[in-house]
């Protein structure tokens, strides 16, 4: 006997975690799938964490659109669901007299786009705002509704939320092919069998041409991945306070330095289009524009205080924008296509996708309205996720009233980060059940400080395989292939 | 739990630099001497450390890690150390109050007269060095894959390259391969080995394990485990040489590629590092500029021999002993200075006994309630009198004083507390 859904959403990324808990609100079964160990492991897992206040996009795109509606979505979201977000605004930083007319092109965008709260400051300005800026600044664009969060926190909360409304999660599932009845869509195929619904919801990232071709929509439609890397330094060492955008290039947005709600400067992205979309690698080549870009706003930057390097992939699109006389080729998908029945297909969601991602899940529910669905809300449905302990962030006094009250919030497990095994086993046992290194890594923040991993490593896979009740040679990094050890150490004979 | 909230001496950390530092504190004369351990066990990274190679220096011995740990281990319960095991140390106030955690004990604080910090060090990682590629499992620092082996007995890999000639790393390409791994090479960036020379000797030339100078590693291979590294040659300046770049088949790579002194908690503290060697700076008596916080061992720069870490152990054990034992007389001498009948304060609040042996203390004090017939001020120490004067009247708008002199000294000498009466007479 199959399992039958109203809606299925394919995708564990902020999109299709936030899509599944508006979808959660309503009556009808939800089922997420994804097909890694772990939520975020694609775009969302690696991107520069920023909810864009939405200068950026092009006039009269869907993306400028979702940008400004979405942003003000936040204080919402972020208050329900109970993660850490920052509205602390952004600047956009012109370096030379040459770069001040592109402050004027996206102050005007703005307007155009409807974002409120933008001001163009003078060089001195933004001098005395962050002091460690290049002495040739000449003026910054700054825009207060920008913010920050933690992408990993908002997807976690957000599908847990969902579950807690009665929606289904279901982790290494692995989209195949749908299940058609004439022109209708009645279910999907997957690695783990076979799943029937009324709707299937396309929010595959950067897998969402594969998801739509399979639907037969748009077969000219494709993803090319753009690479962009990072560094992280230790906060200890650097503390670069606000968000710094160089001027907008062809390339995108452009290299940044800028902070996270963990309190790490970051660096980056650059913006090279790959093939693979496995291949996060980070290059040399990548390092290399990468600092040299960030220098051109903070010259004071050393390399000897990087703690981490990473990088993710943007699933960047070939849609046209809609909007007549707008001649624009990367516009995002967010439609009901009239080609088959019971399918709501997303593309091409690149940044400003995290910050446009509540506003996309309210533009599906309403595309879903149009095409007849009723969405009656859920008598119990509870927008409230509460967050679990965060011992890092208390105060001494509030970490003794929780170690009164559990003694394994007293364990400390990564010594640079002050997580602890209360923590490690409250995410092993969560709605959404942590059980890879990673996905505890990027729950708790465990790991993350200076020593990489160093020292919470072996303690964290022996949590792990206590708590799940298995082997630790089966505990992994990242899901199945990513196992930590490979066997015993040889018996010493008696 | 503790005996004590308050202990002489308080070491962070139990290797071998904190250990030497209980020893020495005990002998020097602290009384109450605590040793604060993050991990099960005392002895630090010693315990992982199974080879032999330690007490060379101390005891003209060849030991494995664990039993020179054990001989320090068996001093510091001989001499009445405290330890609490298990345990982390959260924060250290410059003056020296620890927040300190543990699952067993609970959250706490403990303050102490002298600190001794020996935290240790941390390895270098990947991303310090900036090694491009995926970030797939099987990069690991060679002390996390050591921990693995040792007191996990867990095979972190098969097929293991080494990055960096350091002495961890040397010695696990030799341990791996007891394991009946398979170590492809070892790869040193400098043209010349990081680490001991009997190392070398030992671990990579005794088993044919390749050793190759002026190598790193260009690239990681693997989306969820390590598959290959790319090596290549470098030049003098570590620019890669073109050409020279070869597809290692692995599943490990074993960082070897230095490490740092662990200072932290000395940050928060207020000890001031010197940049050339990450560690605090410290005088002979291994003081660091926060006065009662000393500081021994990888803490304070890194040492080649755990035996080094040890001797500057002892001296910081002394050092904390010998400030503690000043700081303890002084509050010993200290005692307080009560109102008592009628009396709504006095001031000072506190007095020295020792100032009385060579110069007077004027107590100042106020009255509470008027008294407009003669009165006797007296001072006691709760059951004999120790001094007295009278006085025409008593008024609380009106200051009053008494003076101790030296001859009250031998009297005040046996009190643990004065206090001042204005009573009728």
């Amino acid at each position: 006997m199959q399992e039958k859904y109203d809606y299925i959403i394919i995708g564990g990324g902020v999109v299709g975690c936030i899509i599944a808990r508006t979808l959660s609100r309503y009556e009808g079964r939800v089922l997420l799938i994804e097909k890694e160990a772990d939520l975020c492991m694609g775009t969302t897992a690696a991107n520069t964490a920023i909810v864009h206040a939405g200068y950026d996009p092009l006039p009269n795109t869907l993306k400028a659109r979702m940008n400004v509606a979405g942003n003000a979505m936040w204080d919402t979201l972020a208050g329900e669901l109970n993660f850490a977000f920052e509205r602390r605004g952004d600047f956009v930083v012109a370096v030379g007299e040459e770069e001040l007319p592109a402050l004027d092109t996206l102050m005007l965008q703005a307007k155009k786009n409807g974002v409120p709260g933008c001001v163009i400051l003078p060089g001195p300005e933004v001098r005395r705002r962050e002091k460690n800026i290049t002495p040739d600044v000449s003026g910054a664009l700054w825009a207060s509704t920008g913010g920050i969060c933690d992408p990993f926190a908002v997807t976690v909360a957000a599908a847990e939320n969902a579950v807690m409304n009665g929606a289904e999660v279901k982790l290494n599932t692995e989209f195949k092919e749908f299940i058609m009845e004439g022109d209708r869509i009645i279910g999907i195929k997957t690695n783990r069998g076979d799943f029937l619904s009324r709707w299937v919801i396309n929010a595959a990232g950067l897998f969402s041409d594969f998801v739509m071709h399979q639907a037969g929509v748009r077969p000219e439609f494709k993803i090319r991945p753009r690479k962009g890397e990072y560094f992280v330094f230790d906060r200890a060492d650097v503390e670069i306070d606000n968000v710094l955008f160089p001027v907008p290039s062809d390339k995108g947005k452009g290299i940044l330095v800028t902070t996270t709600v963990h309190g790490n400067t970051i660096l980056g992205p650059n913006a090279e289009i790959i093939d693979d979309k496995e291949n996060s690698s980070t290059t040399i080549s990548g390092m290399e524009e990468i600092w040299a870009g960030a220098n051109k706003l903070i010259p004071s930057l050393t390399k000897k205080h990087v703690i981490a390097t990473f990088a993710g992939l943007r699933p960047m699109g070939n849609a046209p924008c809609k909007t007549p006389g707008v001649n624009y080729n990367a516009d995002y998908i967010i439609e009901i296509p009239e080609e088959v029945r019971g399918f709501v297909n997303l593309g091409g969601i690149e940044s400003p996708g995290l910050a446009s991602s509540p506003a996309i899940a309210k533009e599906v529910v309403d595309l879903l309205k149009d095409a007849g669905e009723e969405m009656k809300v859920k008598k119990d449905y509870d927008p409230i996720r509460p967050a679990r302990p965060r011992f890092r962030e208390m105060s001494q006094k509030d970490r003794k009233l929780l170690v009164d009250m559990d003694p394994r919030y007293g364990r400390v497990i990564c010594r640079c980060e002050n997580v602890t095994e209360g923590e490690i086993i409250a995410e092993i046992h969560a709605p959404i059940p942590a059980i890879t290194y990673d996905a505890i890594k990027r729950r708790t923040w465990l790991g993350t400080g200076r020593c990489q991993g160093g020292f919470d490593t072996p303690r964290v896979v022996e949590i792990l395989a206590r708590e799940l009740g298995v082997s630790p040679l089966k505990i992994t990094k990242r899901g199945e292939g990513s196992e930590f050890l490979f066997r015993p150490t040889k018996k010493v004979e008696n | 739990m503790l005996k004590k909230d308050t202990y002489d001496v308080v070491i962070i950390g139990s290797g071998p630099g904190g250990l030497a530092a209980a020893v020495a504190a005990k002998k020097a004369g602290a009384e109450d001497v605590l040793v604060i351990e993050r991990d099960m066990e005392l002895g630090g990274i010693l315990l992982q450390c199974i080879h032999n190679g330690f007490g060379t220096e101390i005891f003209k011995e060849d030991l494995p890690g664990p039993s020179y740990a054990q001989r320090y281990i068996d001093e510091s319960i001989e001499l009445g150390v405290e330890t609490l095991l298990d345990t982390i140390v959260l924060e250290v106030t410059p003056g020296r109050k620890l927040f300190v955690s543990s699952k067993q004990h609970g959250f706490f604080e403990i303050n102490a007269r002298a600190l001794v910090l020996a935290m240790g060090c941390r390895e270098r990682t990947r991303a310090m060095i900036q090694i491009p590629g995926m970030r797939p499992a099987g990069v690991y620092t060679a002390g996390t894959a050591q921990r693995f082996v040792n007191i996990e007995g867990k095979m972190p890999g098969e097929k293991v390259v080494i990055l960096g000639s350091g002495d961890i790393g040397m010695i696990m390409a030799r341990r791996l391969t007891f394991e009946g791994a398979k170590v492809e090479r070892v790869l040193e960036i400098l043209p010349f080995l990081s680490g001991l020379n009997r190392n070398y000797v030992q671990c990579l030339q005794d088993f044919d394990i390749p050793l190759l100078f002026k190598h790193t590693v260009k690239f990681i291979h693997g989306k969820n485990r390590v598959e290959a590294v790319e090596t290549v040659a470098v030049d003098d300046k570590w620019n890669f040489i073109p050409g020279s770049e070869e597809i290692i088949p692995c599943d490990t790579l074993l960082l070897s590629v230095g490490l740092i002194p662990e200072n932290e908690l000395s940050r928060q503290a207020g000890v001031e590092l010197d940049p050339l060697t990450g560690g605090p700076y410290v005088d002979e008596s291994r003081q660091t500029n926060v006065p009662g916080i000393f500081a021994a061992g990888n803490v304070v720069h890194v040492y080649d021999l755990a035996d080094w870490v040890t001797l500057a152990g002892y001296e910081a054990g002394k050092g904390a002993a010998k400030f503690a034992m000043a700081l303890r007389a002084s509050e010993e001498a200290h005692i307080p200075v009560l109102a008592g009948n009628n009396v709504h304060h006095v001031v000072p609040q506190t007095i020295n006994k020792r100032s009385l042996e060579d110069e007077e203390i004027e107590l100042q004090f106020r009255v509470r309630t008027p008294v407009e017939d003669r009165v006797m001020i007296e001072v006691h120490d709760g059951k004999n009198q120790i001094a007295r004067k009278s006085a025409r009247y008593a008024r609380p708008g009106e200051m009053n004083t008494i003076t101790l002199k030296p001859k009250n000294f031998a009297d005040v000498e046996k009190a643990s507390s004065i206090t001042v009466d204005v009573n009728p007479r």
